[in-house]
């Protein structure tokens, strides 16, 4: 169920004009925002953001990267954590290691005696780790949007009627909607539209954009992740926007089922309750983060360990990511961007993690994927 | 942590909520508690180990024959 019709040239190359067609009648010109950090990822690997704007559309990056807009507050609180407390595991994904802050990162802390930091690919990892390590504490660190809440909750769960108390998890999370509405209103940038992201969509559905349409008159629509989905995506916009027409549009029908995932958003209602969250760049948002309800304080690590992180914590010197979440800059205009940040020195999070505007456009800089593949095979 | 491709469901397991899919030619481990009545052969979107969405394969005809349509109108 793969095909390469999704990256045929030809198809490429159709889309490609359709939307110049669409996009020329457009005054003034196009800029959609990608909200989601793979997006990003694909867009730039297959060449498509030079591609798209030389059709008219300018795409800007959103603030879709969950390991970027998780304040400097938590990650130095997992730091504390593991530095502070001994026999603790510390799991968490592998980017969220490296982010800088002014405790250092959690690759480089030392932890305290017989604790540990851990790489998991899945939060299941980390009840496993409760499971064989009976006399450690386990606190799975988990940030993410829609998409990896319910996998992380719902593992949370699975520890509780196990009647495992040796863990709990540091939540870090996030929901989509509501940072949409507070780009859209601050005014702070110009938008034609978005493009959604498609695998949180497949998690929440649609109705939770038709606000961007019906108060703001943007069009969007949701799109998966070849580079044909990105295309298909954004022609639906652009025809939007010509016809005067906005909406919600899916096109990932294949994967996206209207009303979402309702197995998985009752897992999420079930332990989570919404609260006003603090965002790196975008400060704090009404009701745009999720926390455990206080049923299931106990894997919940906040409570459990009674912590507070940070709200004063801001961006590491000459970092500006939190602009860039915001869409207000793009990569290069930092200028620390391929100079003193780098991947393997990063100074912020967006050049940190594998979705991060910074790292991705490090690493697909001033080059088309022939370019890259003609200089990889001249060694 | 993210494979956005869809990968093939090739077996569950007795309590129907776990099993493995074949990711490029290796079998990994995938829980399905998120999605409802899934098959051997299935094929679902995997995130941080879980299935969130099961593909539906007529849409995805519907899908690449629209890509096709493009693909014909650039070979005129
Ligand atoms: S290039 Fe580095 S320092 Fe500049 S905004 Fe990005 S992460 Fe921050």
């Amino acid at each position: 169920m793969t095909s390469d019709l999704f990256r045929d040239r030809r198809v490429v190359a159709g889309l490609l004009s359709e939307i110049a067609a669409a996009a020329a009648s457009s005054s003034p010109p196009v800029r959609l925002m990608e909200v989601c950090g793979t997006h990003t990822m694909t867009i730039h690997r297959h060449g498509l953001k030079d591609l798209l704007a030389q059709a008219g559309v300018e795409m800007i990056s959103g603030p879709g990267c969950p390991v970027c807009i998780t304040p400097d507050g938590f990650h130095e609180a997992a730091i504390r954590l593991v530095t502070e407390r001994e026999n603790l595991i510390l799991a968490t994904f592998g980017d969220m290691t490296r982010v800088p802050t002014r405790l250092g990162s959690l690759q480089a802390a030392v932890p305290a005696p017989g604790s540990a930091v851990k790489i998991v690919y899945s939060p299941e990892e980390a009840l496993t780790l409760a499971r064989l390590n009976p006399v450690k504490d386990i606190v799975f660190f988990g940030a993410g949007f829609e998409t990896t809440i319910p996998a992380i909750v719902l593992t949370a769960g699975r520890a509780q009627a196990e009647g495992l108390k040796n863990i709990a998890v540091l939540t870090a999370f996030w929901t989509i909607p509501p940072p949409l509405r507070a780009i859209v209103s601050s005014g702070e940038i110009r938008i034609s539209g978005f493009l959604y992201p498609g695998h949180v969509s497949a998690i929440i559905g649609l109705e939770p954009y038709a606000f961007v349409a019906r108060e703001f008159g943007l069009p969007g629509a949701v799109a998966g992740f070849e580079p044909g989905d990105i295309l298909l995506g954004v022609r639906s916009v652009v025809e939007q926007i010509r016809a005067k027409k906005p909406a919600v549009v899916n096109a990932y029908p294949r994967v996206v089922r209207p009303e979402g995932n309702p197995a998985a958003r009752e897992v999420m209602n079930r332990f989570l309750e919404p609260y006003d969250a603090l965002w790196r760049g975008l400060g704090r948002i009404p009701a745009s983060g999720l926390r455990f309800k206080p049923a299931h304080a106990a894997v919940d690590a906040a409570v459990k360990y009674a912590l507070r992180p940070a709200e004063d914590a801001s961006d590491s010197p000459g970092c500006r990511c939190g602009e860039i979440l915001r869409g207000v800059i793009s990569p290069p205009q930092c200028r620390l961007f391929s100079r003193s940040c780098r991947p393997e020195s990063p100074r912020g999070p967006c050049m940190v993690s594998f979705e991060g505007a910074c790292y991705v456009h490090h690493k697909y800089r001033g080059s088309s994927p022939a370019q890259r593949r003609s200089r990889k095979s001249h060694g | 942590m993210c494979l956005a491709i869809p990968v093939r469901v090739v077996e569950i397991d007795a309590s129907g909520d776990a099993g493995k899919v074949d990711y490029l030619g290796t079998k990994i481990g995938a829980n399905f508690a998120l999605i409802r009545d899934v098959r051997v052969g299935d094929w679902v979107i995997v995130h941080a180990g879980f299935a969130i969405s099961r593909l539906d394969e007529a849409e995805a005809r519907e899908t690449l024959a629209l890509l096709r349509d493009v693909q014909d109108a650039g070979r005129s």
